[in-house]
């Protein structure tokens, strides 16, 4: 796909491009890798910490997956390239219309 | 090698069918199964206006009724109007956009037979216990405590039959993301690829509930479990939500395609570029979008509270801004143009007051104060079938006399034609109209029968004989395609003489590769373009070369056939003193299962068809 495509005539541009890009991709799922250790450690510790109720520590915990989820799709899974716009339109869609029936639910069925 | 032109007999066609996987003949497999469910619904909607003719009428029993109605609604919407509206998604969505086929043509093939299976399931009950007779809501409570495999038939049919409808919504999403011709950019594909897709993605994200839902009311119903059951601790509101969360998308799948059909219609036979494209494609993605967020204005007297009300109620009034956009666009393509009534023109014209009416009443309906006078009275099975009838089915008619040339070759009988349309024109409005009054006067609908003295008499027997009317439209439109299909006079590429879009391009109906070169596409309404610049055909975007194709298979309907089998295993294990039920489960599954490894495990690379072919055929001129 877009990954694949050779633009250029001359292939030494095009490797050393190419490189570059790559380096740049690796330091960024490093960051990220170090980022969701962090944040897994965070939510253990959250856990663990004698001074927070289940009220807090639940909604924090949701978050701290929501964020993983976007560090898993955004880097390791290459969303942030270009080329996968559908996708991501998609996703969106079907998290907003889950969000909503979530929502429903909570609010005029269940409480 | 030249097989496609040969004469062949019974056997090979029919085994040509259940095995093919070719978009356009899984087309005419759609067009036949959702014209008999269509004549099975509408034979049911008879009987029940022949009840509803007199006051204590006992044409049938009021248990008999109930499983008329019931049986109506759910043929119609998922058997009848879904498969119609996909065999012309099938039929024309890929020469819109200049592919050779869907993106898959195995799982379009699977799509079709598990849709069959499923309403061949369905249609069973008829013959070995009792029919659904819960309404096509099924509303949970009622259905769980009825007596029984009805409920059992509706659950078990319609979860195979909606299987096939999402695999069939992906398959045309991923066709149209990825498989455009070069220079088909999103803004310009034809309407009815534009309302396909984001039909497509309604389909995609409106099926999941349905599945989830069907699946708690079966493990309630077969398997003991309680979701619904609030004495056991479950919540008998949840099958609503499930349900509508589904349902009122499923009216915008049905409505959209209509949208579609109507727009290449306004466009052909005014002779004009349809005005306001892209306002076009943005109300069809906002109804889309906000077909979503209005579900739960089905269940205003649910008691959801005021506030659940009022926000539904605002979202639902919403929806008539993009709709209004689209009237506005249809009328205005019309203005200035040079029309020509042709059967399907007819169609459209008449098309705009009557479904104007339905959205009207649909803005009635949606306000929550008013619904609480309207609910359950005929005032409602009023709107709907003006939205539904003078919207969907309208653009049935219209897309079945527009496409029949590229769909088969030959063209319907315009005298023929137009007789259906009168018939049908005046008969539904007769039936229709009537109603919303006998709902403001206060008849209930899904009662079986009425008193006398009520005043509800004559208005009855009005709303009985337009029903007639209808099904003497349909019997019209049955002889012509009788009589078309005798005479089989060919026709060529463009029999409308305007076509613009590039499926007119390709000659009637389109060799089973579609194209021989996939075509340039330099703007919206590709062919009429070339036609403009005076071209006889499209500029070709590749040399000629070999095409891949792929085979066919009969494994579709292999998997569909074991989820049948399995059906009647789930519904009749539970029987007093059953033993085959569960082994029977197990068997449909596994058969299921192992077809589906076969097609895993078996390379199965297509063919190719050798470009010396292709080359043969444009020298005798035969090809488009």
């Amino acid at each position: 796909m877009a990954n694949g495509q050779i633009n250029s005539g001359n292939p030494r541009v095009d490797i050393e491009y190419r490189r570059k890009k790559n380096a740049e991709e690796m330091k960024h799922q490093v960051i990220t890798f170090a980022l969701m250790i962090f944040l897994t450690l965070i939510a253990f510790v959250a856990v663990a910490y004698e001074g927070f109720t289940g009220w807090f520590i639940v909604p924090f915990i949701l978050l701290l997956a929501g964020v993983q989820v976007v560090f898993q799709l955004f880097y390791f899974m290459h969303m942030s390239h270009e080329g996968h716009e559908a996708p991501k339109l998609f996703m969106y869609t079907g998290v907003l219309i889950a969000f909503v029936t979530i929502l429903c639910y909570t609010t005029i069925i269940w409480w | 090698m030249s097989t496609n032109a040969q004469k062949r007999g019974f056997g090979a066609t029919l085994w040509d069918y259940l095995t093919t996987v070719d978009h356009k003949k899984i087309a005419h497999l759609y067009l036949i199964a959702g014209g008999l469910f269509f004549l099975i619904g509408g034979l049911e909607a008879l009987f029940i206006r022949i009840q509803l003719l007199k006051p204590n009428n006992d044409f049938v029993s009021a248990g008999l009724f109930n499983e008329l109605l019931t049986m109506h609604g759910t043929t119609m919407i998922f058997l009848a109007a879904m498969p119609l509206v996909f065999a012309f998604m099938n039929a024309v969505m890929p020469l819109q956009i200049g592919a050779r086929d869907v993106a898959f043509p195995f799982l379009n093939s699977l799509g079709f037979w598990l849709f069959l299976f499923g309403g061949l399931f369905l249609n069973l009950s008829w013959f070995l216990d009792a029919a659904p007779n819960a309404g096509w809501t099924s509303y949970a409570s009622l259905s769980i405590a009825q007596t029984g495999h009805g409920i059992d038939f509706y659950a078990l049919g319609l979860q195979i039959a909606g299987l096939g409808t999402l695999i069939g919504g992906i398959n045309f999403l991923v066709t149209i993301i990825n498989m455009r011709a070069p220079g088909m950019t999103y803004m310009r594909m034809p309407m009815f690829t534009w309302t396909t897709f984001v039909v497509s993605a309604l389909i995609l994200f409106a099926f999941p509930p349905l599945t989830v839902g069907l699946f708690l009311m079966t493990f309630d119903r077969m398997f003991g479990a309680n979701f619904f059951d609030a004495a056991m601790g479950g919540n008998t509101i949840i099958w609503e939500h499930f349900f509508w969360i589904f349902g009122h998308p499923e009216v915008y799948i049905l409505i959209l395609p209509a949208f579609g059909i109507f727009s290449e219609i306004f466009a052909i036979f005014s002779r004009k570029r349809l005005f306001g494209y892209s306002s076009m494609v943005f109300a069809t993605v906002l109804i889309g979008f906000l077909g979503f967020m209005v579900w739960a204005h089905h269940m205003f007297t649910t008691g959801l509270g005021p506030i659940a009300n009022s926000i539904f109620a605002v979202a639902t009034m919403a929806i008539a801004v993009p709709t209004g956009i689209k009237i506005f666009n249809w009328l205005f393509t019309m203005w200035g143009g040079s029309i020509r009534f042709t059967t399907p023109m007819l169609w459209a014209v008449a098309f705009i007051p009557s479904f104007l009416m339905g959205g009207v009443t649909g803005v009635m309906l949606g306000s929550a104060a008013q619904d609480y006078q309207y609910h359950d009275t005929y005032f409602v099975v009023a709107h709907f079938h003006y939205v539904i009838v003078g919207g969907v089915v309208f653009a049935l008619f219209a897309g079945a006399h527009l496409y029949w040339p590229k769909m088969f070759g030959t063209m319907l009988n315009e005298v023929l034609g137009k007789i259906t349309f009168v018939l049908f024109f005046v008969g539904f409005h007769m039936t229709f109209f009537i109603q919303h009054f006998l709902g403001l006067w206060g008849m209930p609908r899904r009662v079986f029968t009425y008193l006398p003295g009520q005043g509800f008499e004559t208005s009855n027997v009005v709303s009985s004989i337009g029903a007639f009317l209808m099904a003497a439209g349909v019997i019209v439109l049955l002889i012509n395609v009788i009589i078309t299909s005798v005479k089989n006079e060919k026709v060529g590429n463009d029999p409308w003489g305007d076509g613009r879009t590039l499926e007119w391009a390709l000659s009637s109906p389109p060799p089973y590769y579609n194209f021989k070169q996939l075509p340039l596409v330099r703007g919206l309404d590709a062919y009429w373009i070339e036609k403009m610049e005076g071209k006889k055909g499209m500029t070709p975007a590749e040399p000629l070369g070999d095409i891949h194709m792929p085979n066919n298979s009969f494994i579709p309907f292999l998997i569909s056939l074991g989820l049948f089998i399995a059906a009647f295993g789930a519904m009749y294990h539970g029987d007093e003193g059953n033993t085959w039920g569960i082994p029977v489960l197990i068997f449909g599954l596994l058969f299921t299962i192992g077809s589906m490894f076969v097609r895993s495990i078996k390379d199965d690379h297509g063919y190719h068809i050798p470009k010396e072919e292709l080359i043969d055929d444009n020298d005798k001129g035969v090809k488009a």
